[in-house]
């Protein structure tokens, strides 16, 4: 890929032969062999990385207007609001970019499992982006426990209680992280410093994403192997401009969101000034967490509830194990594609269960929605793959389009 | 007939596809622009800043001959009740002896009240008041000397004591800002 770049002017030849930058950004993210039949499904890498940056630039914008401390920072948030010139619109992208970006990674994620990118040779893709998504949520977490309203203040409680659930040293690690007998300044300060910090091993971690992902290449939605230079085109301009236009209207979205209804993904109640002695009546997490907190309420046992919640992110990272067969894209595996929409219909339902109170029917139907969503990984999809009878792949990713356009020209015939 | 269309056009050398690359690197060059705003935009003064950007003084305790140092924008302002030899002293120098030529008339609205911003045009350190060889300011950091009208006789700044915009809201109190 990078072996036929040649720098032209002086100055790159210079520079390229001390730092052999040129080439790297060239053969990665220009020339890199791109299999030609991607969909719009993969182009939410390109979209995640736009939210990374957005989230970075916006929170280190807010951060400069921004005090973490107890009794100043939920004014300064408003301060932000009403005097920080364009303040407003910085943390409206922020706070929904937080959102954005979990809708890009859980479409991201969903597009991983349909296909069976996870498969070999790319588990470790798999594997380090787990580790981005459980980094994302600490990061998610810890930001909104800045601007210090009841939900802040009270979700911080809660999640850090979450701690005291580990037997004989739980009281002891939650008072480490609090800093303080109860949530308090001392946490609000080492949140700030953590999720500045975090944004920034995410960063690292999608440079691994990205590497790991390079060697073997993309996968695809045939899910075979493609042949190099017969199968795929360079990225840039294919990719680049397929990527941007998929960015673009992402932005629409997001822009809707920002302009017209900044506030609805958010609580309202996280406009009232974190007060310690009195909880809200209705305590929700933000909605990109509901499924796993729906998770965590339908086991009733403290500890229980904490290991199943862990356990349902933690699971994901042995999924390349659990899958036993050898057909990656649900295209050919006609069985298991219907429990993959099982799947998907079950996270949707507990984060809609997640959002309502954690009694009768909700509760039952929370009990058994988790109950699927573990037996899918640890049952359904190592069953799958012996019992299930794929079908046949095609020889190489032009065959399914060319056999289209045959049949096509044939209908066209004959009409 | 499209086909006719790219013919003709192609002729005069724009073609339908020039037209769409220079609109939409427009758009998005007009689009990064307003986007990037913000993002500078958010740096400077804030409306809380705004908001405080003006101060009133009460000039009664000040008798002739003494002066106080008000802070106006984080800045100090100087507020001198000059004495009529400090008054005569300023309206007496010839134009051609300063280096920001000002008379002393244009940078006072009552002869006897000097109001100025406590800023040395050099480097932003603050002048000590009944110093320097002009019975004006000196600035300890470089060795500005500023004279009675606070204009700059000697030394590395090169302008005159700023003069803030301010009123006489009655006799005794004037509005800084």
């Amino acid at each position: 890929m990078s072996d036929d770049y040649e720098p032209q002017s002086a100055v790159a030849k210079w520079i390229d032969k001390r730092l052999p930058i040129i080439t790297l950004f060239s053969g990665h993210l220009m020339q890199f062999p791109t299999p030609k039949n991607l969909n719009y499904w993969w182009t939410f890498g390109g979209i995640l990385t736009f939210c990374l940056i957005t989230q970075i630039i916006t929170g280190l914008v807010l951060a400069m207007h921004y005090i973490a401390d107890a009794n100043l920072a939920f004014a300064s948030v408003e301060h932000i609001m009403r005097d920080v010139n364009y303040g407003w619109l910085l943390r409206y992208i922020h706070a929904n970019g937080a959102s954005m970006f979990f809708i890009a990674v859980y479409l991201h994620m969903a597009r991983s499992l349909f296909y069976g990118s996870y498969k070999e040779p790319r588990e470790l893709i798999w594997i380090i982006g787990v580790f981005i998504f459980l980094l994302m949520i600490a990061t998610a977490f810890m930001g909104y426990v800045l601007p210090w309203g009841q939900m802040s203040f009270w979700g911080a409680t809660v999640i850090t209680n979450l701690f005291s659930a580990i037997p004989f040293f739980g009281e002891a690690i939650t008072n480490w992280l609090w800093g303080d007998y109860s949530v308090s300044g001392a946490l609000l300060t080492r949140f700030f410093t953590l999720h500045y910090l975090m944004p920034f091993l995410i960063f690292g971690l999608v440079i691994l994403h990205i590497w790991a992902l390079h060697v073997p290449g993309n996968n695809n939605p045939e899910g075979i192997d493609v042949v190099k230079g017969q199968d795929t085109v360079p990225f840039h301009p294919h990719y680049v401009v397929k990527d941007v236009l998929a960015l673009v209207v992402f932005m629409i979205v997001f822009a809707g969101f920002v302009f017209f209804s900044p506030n609805i993904l958010g609580h309202s109640d996280n406009y009232i000034q974190a007060n310690p002695l009195q909880t809200p009546e209705h305590i929700v997490p933000e909605w990109y967490f509901l499924p796993f907190y729906a998770i965590l309420r339908a086991i009733p046992d403290k500890l229980g509830g904490v290991i199943a919640m862990v356990s349902a992110i933690a699971i994901l990272a042995f999924i390349p194990w659990l899958d036993s067969s050898k057909v990656r894209s649900c295209k050919y595996r006609p069985l298991y594609r219907q429990f993959y929409w099982l799947l998907i219909a079950d996270f949707i339902l507990l984060g809609y269960l997640g959002s309502q109170s954690a009694t009768g029917i909700y509760l039952i139907l929370g009990r058994l929605a988790t109950l699927y969503y573990f037996l899918h990984f640890i049952l359904v999809m190592p069953l799958i793959g012996f019992i299930e009878k794929p079908k046949p792949l095609p020889k190489s990713i032009s065959e399914p389009v060319l056999s289209k356009e045959e049949q096509l020209a044939k209908s066209g015939q004959t009409a | 007939m499209d086909t006719k269309k790219d013919i003709d056009t192609a002729e005069t050398k724009v073609t339908r596809r020039d037209f769409l690359y220079l609109t939409t690197g427009s758009f998005t060059v007009v689009g990064a622009g307003a986007l990037v705003w913000p993002f500078i935009a958010q740096m400077n003064p804030d409306a809380s800043v705004k908001a405080l950007a003006s101060t009133e003084v009460d000039l009664s305790p000040i008798m002739p001959g003494q002066s106080i140092t008000i802070l106006w924008r984080g800045k100090p302002v100087f507020v001198r009740r000059r004495t009529e030899e400090e008054i005569a002293e300023a309206q007496a120098v010839e134009q051609t002896d300063l280096p920001d030529p000002e008379t002393d008339e244009t940078r006072v609205q009552k002869p006897e009240w000097l109001v100025m911003v406590g800023v040395c045009t050099h480097l932003g350190c603050i002048p000590l008041g009944n110093k320097g060889e002009y019975n004006g300011w000196f600035c300890p950091c470089h060795g500005s000397h500023y004279d009675t009208s606070g204009r700059i006789r000697k030394g590395p700044a090169p302008k005159n004591l700023e003069i803030p915009s301010y009123v006489f809201l009655d006799d005794n109190t004037i509005k800084i800002g």
